[in-house]
This record gives structure tokens, sequence and C-alpha cells, in this order.
């Protein structure tokens, strides 16, 4: 199965900050019918409640919420910034790559996590997904 | 006895569980045997662990806990999680 699908993924998103960055995309899981609004509300909710701990590598922010906040099928969305935006990440900040995730039970979201950690810790990967046009190829390395 | 680790993230869901599969990979490379758990920051402060690893953000909220808390800022980068794993397990 793939958690992340071609029509998920933005690789020229424009976003004023980060609260508008984590709402677009969200809104790529919703397009794809992965969460409900509810869901990207809650995300929202979390990361100006909780604060920036969500940037957890170098420009890489991953927000999400809780599955019973309206996630419907696992999966995460891609939107990669233009121009990066602050996250108030003391360390991480700015951020240009926003993947959101809908978790929605314990095994489908350890073995997302695993393949996101998985690409996200290889700087060939990561490279690829900061540089590349084509939305294949992102998902394709989702896929190895 | 075992070690307890715990990776701490701000709901416990997400960003904790990375940490905790990479805390894993280092001391699995390490040749450690530690019991990992993924928890959120209000249950880690009333938790009793040998050790807690969360970001720099979440530490400050856990100020005053009585475990020693090793600070990873990149939770991607192995290396990092290497260096603050050791000399504290």
């Amino acid at each position: 199965m793939d958690f992340l699908q071609v029509e998920a993924i933005e690789l020229n998103g424009q976003a004023e900050t980060a609260v508008d960055a984590i709402w677009l995309a969200g809104d790529l899981l919703v397009q794809v019918k992965k969460v409900k609004p509810t869901y990207v509300e809650a995300m929202i909710k979390n990361f100006t409640d909780i604060g920036p701990y969500i940037v957890i590598g170098p420009g890489i922010a991953i927000p999400h919420a809780r599955p019973e906040d309206g996630a419907v099928i696992p999966g995460l969305s891609m939107f990669r910034l233009s121009t990066p935006v602050s996250f108030g990440h003391a360390s991480n900040d700015p951020v240009s790559l926003v993947c959101a995730l809908a978790g929605v039970d314990e095994t489908s979201h350890l073995m997302m996590l695993k393949q996101i950690s998985q690409v996200l810790s290889n700087k060939d990967k990561l490279n690829i997904i900061k540089t590349t046009n084509d939305v294949e190829e992102v998902v394709r390395l989702f896929r190895q | 006895m075992m070690k307890k680790i715990l990776a701490v993230c701000g709901l416990g869901q997400g960003t904790s569980l990375i940490l905790r599969m990479n805390i894993e990979q280092v001391l699995n490379e390490l040749g450690v045997t530690a019991d990992v758990e993924h928890v959120d920051v209000s249950s880690a402060s009333g938790m009793t662990s040998d050790l807690i690893v969360t970001s720099a953000e979440l530490a400050q909220s856990l100020e005053g806990h009585e475990t020693e808390i090793a600070i990873v800022n990149n939770y991607f980068d192995l290396d990092e999680i290497r260096q603050a794993l050791q000399n504290r397990i």
C-alpha cells in the first residue's frame, strides 16, 4: 500500500507562516480523503498549543494529530516550500519541507513512520526530495 | 536490570515514535539492550526511567524532573542520537 500518493505532493508550495504551511500540507490529506478537515484543525491546534517540537530535523516538520481527530486512511502528504518559513524552532529552522501524517491505528502508523524515517534519514534520498521537480520520483522513494 | 529509556514528544504518537525507532537502531549498533518507550510530554513527567530523550523545546517543560535528559535536535541523525546516548547508558 502506498502511504504517499502523487496527488498529496506539492513541490512548489507557497506559505507565509508556519500555520499556513501546516494548513496547506493538511489540506493535501483532505483532498486525497485521508483525513477530515477536523484533523487539520487539530494539527494546527497542536502546533499552536505545544509548539515547534514537530520540526524534528533541519528544515523538516512533521505535523500530526490523534487518530480520533478525524483520520480516515493512513497516509502522508508532502508540502515543499519554495521559500522556507520559520516555525520558531531553536535549531532546525527555517522549514522547507512539511510532511503531514495521518495515523489511523498503531500498526499502520508504525509502518508509515518507519518508512518516513528511513527516507528522511538517508541523505541522498532527502536531497532528491529537496531538489526534484518530479512527484513520481518522490513517490518511488517511499516505495523502495 | 534492563535500563528504561523514554522517547518523548508532544503527543506521544508521531515524532516520539520516529525517535524511538532511531534510538533502538543506535542501541542495536552499540550492542546495548534497553526498554525504549515513546510517550507524550505530560505522561513522561509522571514516569520513572533511567533516561529521557527529547528535543530542547520539550526538555524545558520537563525541567525539575529527576531523570537525566538527553537532548536530540535532529531525530533523523543517528550520529547525534549516538552522541546523546553515549556515556549515559
